[in-house]
C-alpha cells in the first residue's frame, strides 16, 4: 500500500488511471459486444491496438516517434514484434527512466493487459516474433541436459554458468537471469533486448528455446538444490577465495589466539 | 653392543613395557639422544607463530582427502556419455576424469564432503602459507640464521600454486579447463620453442587426450613429494634454530623462552591440527567450492563469463588482463608480448620478496645471528617494501576479478583495468611511502611514552589553575620492551680522498650499499631511541610533563 | 667478522645484555617475571572443573563420530533438505561434515584446554648455541677433506677430472631425448583448421546447415564445419580450432573493406578462439558489434575487421571468407592465418 500511496503523485499516474479505465471499458465492450465470435476478435484486436497507441503516445513516443519509427533517442519499433514489447515493458525496462550504459530491470508499472495492447500496437506497425504461449516455454518435453549444452554453448559467456549474470565493456552488463519469468527468457532469445544478440528460430530452434528455459529453470530456479551447501552466490573462484579467506583462515586465527592465549592468573596483575 | 646386551639383561623382567620397546627401538634407531634435546625443547607462544601450523596442519589434510580421492578418480580423458545420478547432465558427452568427478560428488557417500574439504584446505593451505609468510617478513624472522629456511618456505608457497592449479584443472570441467587452455596459449606465447613446448607437453593439439593424466602425475605424485620433503627439511630447521621470540623482560638473543614441547606443546599443537581439520570440515558441510555439475564439462568452443583461476593464481589473472595487446612481427616471427611481459613479471613479483633477506643482509652489513623479533614499526623501510609488495599483489588480485568488481560495485571493466594499470606502480609507491611515515609516527610515540610515560587519562588541576594529564610513569619492563631494539649508524664510505691526496676508488656498489643503508638508519628513516641520560634528567627532574 | 659490521655492535651483546643486575640503567632487562598461579594451580575445584570439561569435549567427540556413522548409514545420498541461510542442500553432506568437524574440534579443544588448564604453565627459557661450529671443529673439517681430496689425487690426475666432467655432462642427455616422444612436432598444425572451399557451415545448436536467411541483423549463431560431430574421436581438438562465431551487420555499416568482401550480405564469419590465450570469446554486442573474451576482456570489433580495440590480444580476429551455394552458407577457403594465440613462427 505504501509504495501505491507514494506512486499516486506520480506525474503520469492520472493518465496510468485513466488509461486502465478506458482498458477496462474497452474489455467490458469487447467482452460484452453483441457480434459473433470472428467479428469480435478483429474487433477486439483492431480495439487493442487503438488503445495501444494511446498508450504508446504517452509512454513511449518521446523517444521512439510517435508512429515508432524511432528518434535519436530510442531506436525504430518497426519489426521488432510483440515478444519484444512484451519482455521490455513486462520486465520494467521500458519506459526506460534515465540514460546509462544500459537500462535495468526495474518495477513493471503497467498492467498485463496495457502491456498486450500495447504489443499489439507495435506489432501492427511491422511484422515481428510474437509473444510466445506458454506450450512453447512449459518445461514440458523439454531435454534439461541438452539446455545446458546450448546453454554453455550460446548464453553462459555472459550469463555464467548458471545464469549469474556477468560483466560487458563499459559498464554494460548481462544480467543475472534468476527470477526472470521463462516467457521473458524466451522472448530475449527471439527478440535481442538491448545489446543482447537475437537467437532466432533459424540460430535456435523452438525447441532448442524451450530446452533452455527449462535448463535454467532446473538450475536456477527457487528450489535448485546445491548440494554443497551455501552457494556463495554461484560466481565460482572469486567469492570462494573470499570465504576461504575470511571463515576459513579467519577461524583458524581466532582459534590460533584463543590457544596461545595466556591462561587467566588467580590474580589480576 | 656389549653395553646394550648388559642393560637389557639387567632390566628383563622389571622394566615396564613402554620402556622396553624404547630399549629396543634405541638399540636400532638411537632415539633416546635424539629426544634428549627435543623431548623439552622449548617454544614460546604466541598465536602468530602459529600460522605455519595452520598451513602444515591443512597440507596434512590435503594428503589424507586427496589419497581417499585417488581412489574414486578416473585421470583419463576417454570421452563417455554421462548416465550416473545428476539428472540435468544426462546423455551428456564428458570425459572420464569429469565423470568420475561428478561420481564422487553424487554417487560416493562422503564423496562430496571429501572433495569439498581436500578444496577448501587447499585454500587455506596457501592462505595461510602467504600469511605465515607476511608474519615472518615482517617480524624480520627471515634474518640469520634462518634465510635458507626462508626460500625453503618460499618453494612450498610456489610449489604450492601450482600444485592447486594443476588440482584445479582435474576435474575437467568448462571452468578449469578455460584454464588450461590459458596455460596453452602461454606456453605458444614462449620466443622460439612455443609451439614445440605445446606440442610435448599436450601430446599433439589442445586439448588431446594426455593432458589430465599428466597434470594427474604432477599433482599427485611429483609436486607433493617435492613439498613432503622441502617441509620436512623446513621443520628440521625451525627445530635446529629455535624458534624467534618477541623481545620482552627476560628474552634475549640468547635464549628462547616458552613452554617445553612435551607436555604442552604436544598437546597445544596436537590439539590445534585437529582444530584445523574441524574448521574445514564445518566449512566443507555448509559452504559449496567448485560445483562441477553446475559448470559442466569443457568443449573448447564453450566458456562461461566469470572465468577465474582459484584465488593464488589470480594476481598473476590480474597482470594478464591487464596487459595491454602488445605484440611484435619482424622476419616472420611473432613475439605476443601482450602474454609474456605478464608471464615474466609474475615470478618477478615472487622473486623480489624471495630475495629480500639477502638484499637486507647486504645492505646492512649484517652477518649476525637474530633471534629476537622486530618490531616492524622499528625497520620502516623492511616495513614500508613488504606493504608495497602486499598492494601491488592486492591490486592484481583485484585486476584478476575485474569482471565481478564491475557486476557488483556498478563499474565499468575498462575503468577498473585502467586503475589497475596505474595502480600497480603508483600504489606501491604512496603505500612504501605511507608506511615508513606511520611507522616514524610509531616510534616517535615510543619515544614519549618512554620519556613522558603512558597518558593515564587523569585530569588533574594543579593549584594556580592549569589542567594537566597525569602520565604514569612505565615499569622496568615496559621501558625494556621499547627500547630494546638496535639502532645502528648508517654504513659510511669514509672520505674519498686520503690523507695523502690519492683519491680512493669507491665501487659503484659500495656507493649504492651506503645510500640504501642510509634509507635505512640514516637521519630521517630512524627516531632516535631515547637514552638513559635523557629519561633521568626527565625523571629527576618535576614529577609531570 | 668481516669489514662491513663495524657499524654495528657485536654479535653477543647487542642490545641484550641480560644484565638484570645493573640498576642503573632503568632500561635494562629486568629478567623473567615471576610465575603466576592459575586458578587451577591453587583451587583443586577449579582443577577438576576444568578436568570435567576437558573429558566432556572427548566424549562430545565420541558421540559425534558414533552420529557421522549413523548418518553414514541413514542418510539417503540424494536427500535434499532445507536449512536457513544455507539453501537446499545435500542433507548427507551436511550431516558427515558437521559431525566430523565436531567429533576433530572437540578432540583439539579438549587437549587445548588441558594444556592451558591442567599443565605446568611455568615459562622456561632455554639457552641458545650458535649454529657455526667452533673454529677447531671447521679447522679439522677443512683439513679432513683436504687429506680427502689430495688422496684422490683429484687435483693431480687432470684427465680423470676432465673425462669425468665430461661423462656427467653427456649422460642427463638421454633422459632430454626420452622427452621426446611426449608429442608430435607442430608442422602445420597450428595453421590449418576444419576449413576448407565448399565446406558447409552447420549450427553448432540445431546441426542444421545454415542459410542466409537463418541470421538476422543482430543475431549470433554459432557454427561447425559440415560433417564435423561430437560423438568423433577427436571433435574436442578439432573444434577448438574451427568454431566459428556468425553475425550480421549492415553492409553499410561494415568498415573494412575487406570484412565486406569476405561476407555475404552483411553476414560475417569470425573464428570464436580468441587471438589472446584462445578462450571462445563470444560476448557479442549486437549494438556496437563489440565482442569481448570473458577470460581476459580482449574487445574486438566485428564492424571493423576484428580489430583489437581494448585488452591484452595483440592481433585481430581471423576472418571466415564465406558464400553462399545453393542457398547455403560455405566457407571459400580456410583461415587466412593462424587461429587462436599466436606463436613464434606465425608470422
Amino acid at each position: 500500500m505504501k509504495k501505491l500511496s507514494a506512486r499516486r503523485r506520480h506525474p503520469l499516474a492520472a493518465l496510468v488511471v485513466l488509461l486502465f479505465a478506458l482498458a477496462v471499458t474497452g474489455g467490458l465492450y469487447a467482452a460484452f459486444a453483441p457480434a459473433s465470435k470472428a467479428q469480435a476478435d478483429d474487433t477486439a484486436q483492431s480495439l487493442a491496438i487503438k488503445e495501444g497507441k494511446k498508450l504508446f503516445a504517452v509512454g513511449c513516443a518521446s523517444c521512439h516517434g510517435t508512429g515508432g519509427q524511432g528518434t535519436s533517442d530510442g531506436p525504430s519499433l518497426v519489426g521488432v514484434g510483440a515478444a519484444a514489447v512484451d519482455f521490455q515493458v513486462g520486465t520494467g525496462r521500458m519506459p526506460a527512466q534515465q540514460p546509462g550504459a544500459q537500462v535495468p530491470r526495474k518495477r513493471n508499472i503497467y498492467t498485463n493487459a496495457q502491456i498486450d495492447q500495447l504489443a499489439a500496437y507495435v506489432a501492427s506497425l511491422g511484422a515481428g516474433p510474437s509473444v510466445p504461449d506458454k506450450s512453447q516455454y512449459s518445461a514440458e518435453g523439454a531435454d534439461i541436459a541438452k539446455g545446458g549444452e546450448l546453454f554453455r554453448t550460446n548464453c553462459a559467456q555472459c550469463h555464467n554458468f548458471t545464469g549469474k549474470g556477468g560483466a560487458l565493456t563499459n559498464g554494460k552488463f548481462a544480467p543475472t537471469l534468476e527470477g526472470v519469468a521463462p516467457k521473458h527468457i524466451y522472448e530475449a532469445m527471439q527478440t535481442g533486448p538491448q545489446n543482447m544478440p537475437s537467437f532466432g528460430d533459424g540460430t535456435l530452434s523452438p525447441q532448442n528455446k524451450k530446452d533452455i528455459v527449462a535448463y535454467l529453470g532446473a538450475v536456477n530456479g527457487d528450489k535448485t538444490a546445491t548440494p554443497g551447501g551455501m552457494e556463495l552466490g554461484g560466481l565460482g573462484p572469486v567469492t570462494e577465495g573470499l570465504f576461504g579467506y575470511i571463515f576459513g583462515l579467519g577461524a583458524c586465527v581466532a582459534v590460533a589466539i584463543w590457544v596461545a592465549a595466556r591462561t587467566t592468573k588467580a590474580k589480576k596483575s | 653392543m656389549s653395553n646394550e646386551t648388559t642393560a637389557t639383561t639387567t632390566r628383563r623382567g622389571q622394566a615396564p613395557r613402554g620402556e622396553r620397546i624404547a630399549d629396543w627401538a634405541d638399540g636400532r634407531l638411537g632415539i633416546y639422544s635424539l629426544a634428549k634435546s627435543n623431548m623439552r625443547k622449548i617454544f614460546p607462544d604466541h598465536w602468530s607463530f602459529m600460522l605455519g601450523e595452520v598451513a602444515l596442519y591443512s597440507f596434512v589434510i590435503i594428503i589424507l582427502t586427496g589419497v581417499y580421492l585417488t581412489l574414486f578418480f578416473h585421470p583419463s580423458m576417454a570421452e563417455v556419455t554421462y548416465h550416473g545420478s545428476y539428472v540435468p547432465m544426462h546423455g551428456i558427452r564428458m570425459t572420464q576424469a569429469f565423470e568420475s568427478t561428478l561420481d564422487i560428488s553424487f554417487d560416493v557417500r562422503g564423496g562430496l564432503l571429501i572433495r569439498q574439504i581436500h578444496h577448501w584446505a587447499a585454500l587455506v593451505f596457501l592462505a595461510a602459507m602467504m600469511v605465515h609468510m607476511m608474519r615472518v617478513f615482517f617480524t624480520g624472522a627471515f634474518r640469520k640464521p634462518r634465510e635458507v629456511n626462508w626460500l625453503f618456505g618460499f618453494l612450498l608457497f610456489v610449489l604450492g600454486m601450482f600444485t592447486g592449479f594443476t588440482g584445479y584443472s582435474l576435474p575437467d570441467d568448462l571452468l578449469s579447463g578455460t584454464g588450461v587452455r590459458f596455460i596453452e596459449g602461454v606456453i605458444l606465447a614462449m620466443p622460439l620453442v612455443g609451439s614445440y613446448l605445446q606440442m610435448f607437453i599436450f601430446g599433439g593439439e589442445f586439448p588431446g587426450h594426455d593432458i589430465i593424466p599428466r597434470f594427474f602425475t604432477v599433482h599427485v605424485l611429483l609436486l607433493p613429494g617435492i613439498m613432503l620433503g622441502l617441509l620436512v627439511a623446513h621443520l628440521i630447521l625451525v627445530f635446529y634454530h629455535k624458534h624467534t621470540q618477541f623481545p620482552g623482560a627476560g628474552k634475549t638473543n640468547n635464549n628462547v623462552v616458552g613452554m617445553p614441547l612435551l607436555p604442552v606443546y604436544m598437546a597445544k599443537a596436537g590439539g590445534f591440527f585437529f582444530l584445523v581439520f574441524g574448521v574445514i570440515s564445518v566449512i566443507a558441510a555448509v559452504a559449496s567450492i567448485n560445483p562441477v555439475w553446475a559448470i559442466g564439462p569443457y568443449r573448447p568452443d564453450q566458456v562461461s563469463t566469470g572465468a577465474q583461476p582459484d584465488w593464488y593464481m589470480g594476481f598473476a589473472e590480474g597482470l594478464v588482463r591487464v596487459m595491454p595487446g602488445w605484440e611484435w612481427n619482424f622476419w616472420g616471427h611473432t613475439i605476443n608480448f601482450g602474454v609474456l611481459i605478464p608471464i615474466l613479471v609474475f615470478p618477478l613479483v615472487l622473486i623480489a620478496i624471495a630475495v629480500y633477506p639477502f638484499i637486507e643482509s647486504w645492505v646492512r652489513g649484517d652477518k649476525r645471528e637474530h633471534h629476537i623479533l622486530d618490531r616492524p614499526r622499528n625497520t620502516p623501510t623492511r616495513t614500508g617494501f613488504g606493504v608495497a609488495w602486499l598492494v601491488a599483489y592486492f591490486v592484481m588480485l583485484i585486476g584478476g576479478g575485474n569482471d565481478l568488481w564491475a557486476t557488483h560495485f556498478h563499474l565499468s571493466i575498462n575503468s577498473i583495468t585502467w586503475f589497475v594499470r596505474i595502480g600497480f606502480f603508483v600504489g606501491p609507491v604512496l603505500a612504501f611511502i605511507a608506511t615508513k611515515r606511520i611507522c616514524l609516527g610509531l616510534q616517535r610515540r615510543d619515544r614519549d611514552k618512554v620519556l613522558h610515560g603512558r597518558e593515564s587519562g587523569i585530569i588533574k588541576r594543579l593549584p594556580h589553575g592549569e589542567f594537566i594529564e597525569v602520565h604514569e610513569p612505565l615499569n622496568q619492563e615496559q621501558l625494556h620492551f621499547l627500547t630494546q631494539h638496535e639502532q645502528p649508524e648508517p654504513l659510511e664510505l669514509g672520505p674519498e680522498v686520503d690523507e695523502n691526496g690519492v683519491r680512493r676508488k669507491i665501487k659503484r656498489t659500495q656507493k649504492l650499499r651506503a645510500k640504501l643503508s642510509k634509507s635505512y638508519y640514516g637521519e630521517d628513516n630512524v627516531i632516535p631511541k631515547p637514552t638513559v641520560e635523557e629519561y633521568k634528567e626527565i625523571t629527576s627532574g618535576h614529577g609531570h610533563h | 667478522m668481516s669489514e662491513t659490521e663495524e657499524n654495528l655492535p657485536s654479535e653477543r651483546e647487542s642490545a641484550h645484555e641480560g644484565a638484570v643486575g645493573k640498576t642503573d640503567n632503568p632500561f635494562a632487562d629486568p629478567g623473567l617475571p615471576p610465575h603466576e598461579h592459575r586458578i587451577q594451580d591453587i583451587d583443586e575445584r577449579a582443577a577438576r572443573r576444568s578436568e570435567r570439561t576437558v573429558a566432556l569435549l572427548f566424549l562430545v567427540s565420541m558421540l559425534a563420530t558414533v552420529a557421522f556413522i549413523a548418518s553414514y548409514v541413514a542418510i539417503p545420498i540424494d536427500k535434499i533438505i532445507y536449512v536457513f541461510p544455507l539453501g537446499h542442500i545435500s542433507a548427507l553432506n551436511f550431516a558427515l561434515g558437521l559431525t566430523l568437524g565436531v567429533a576433530l574440534f572437540c578432540i583439539g579443544a579438549g587437549a587445548v584446554h588441558w594444556a592451558r588448564t591442567l599443565m605446568s604453565d611455568v615459562e622456561v627459557a632455554d639457552d641458545r648455541h650458535p649454529i657455526e661450529a667452533a673454529p677447531e671443529v671447521k679447522a679439522k673439517v677443512l683439513a679432513d677433506f683436504a687429506q680427502g681430496a689430495k688422496e684422490s689425487q683429484f687435483g693431480r690426475r687432470k684427465l680423470i677430472r676432465n673425462t669425468m666432467f665430461g661423462a656427467l655432462a653427456l649422460v642427463p642427455l638421454s633422459g632430454v631425448v626420452l622427452l621426446r616422444d611426449l608429442g608430435p612436432l607442430p608442422e602445420k598444425k597450428l595453421r590449418t583448421t576444419g576449413w576448407k572451399k565448399g565446406v558447409r557451415l552447420v549450427n553448432q545448436s540445431t546441426n542444421l546447415p545454415l542459410r542466409p536467411e537463418d541470421i538476422a541483423v543482430g543475431s549470433l549463431t554459432f557454427a561447425k564445419p559440415e560433417g564435423l560431430e561430437e560423438s568423433d574421436e577427436d571433435f574436442a581438438n578439432k573444434i577448438a580450432k574451427d568454431a566459428l562465431m556468425l553475425v550480421r551487420i549492415q553492409p553499410q555499416n561494415i568498415k573494412d573493406k575487406q570484412e565486406l568482401a569476405w561476407s555475404h550480405e552483411g553476414i560475417v564469419a569470425y573464428s570464436k578462439i580468441c587471438t589472446h590465450v584462445g578462450c571462445p570469446i563470444s560476448l557479442y554486442e549486437q549494438q556496437t558489434h563489440h565482442v569481448l573474451c570473458p577470460c581476459h576482456q580482449s574487445t574486438f570489433d566485428l564492424s571493423d575487421g576484428g580489430r583489437v580495440i581494448f585488452g591484452p590480444a595483440g592481433h585481430a580476429l581471423p576472418q571466415l571468407h564465406i558464400t553462399v551455394k545453393d542457398g547455403f552458407l560455405e566457407a571459400v577457403s580456410d583461415f587466412a592465418e593462424p587461429v587462436g594465440p599466436s606463436f613464434w613462427e606465425r608470422g
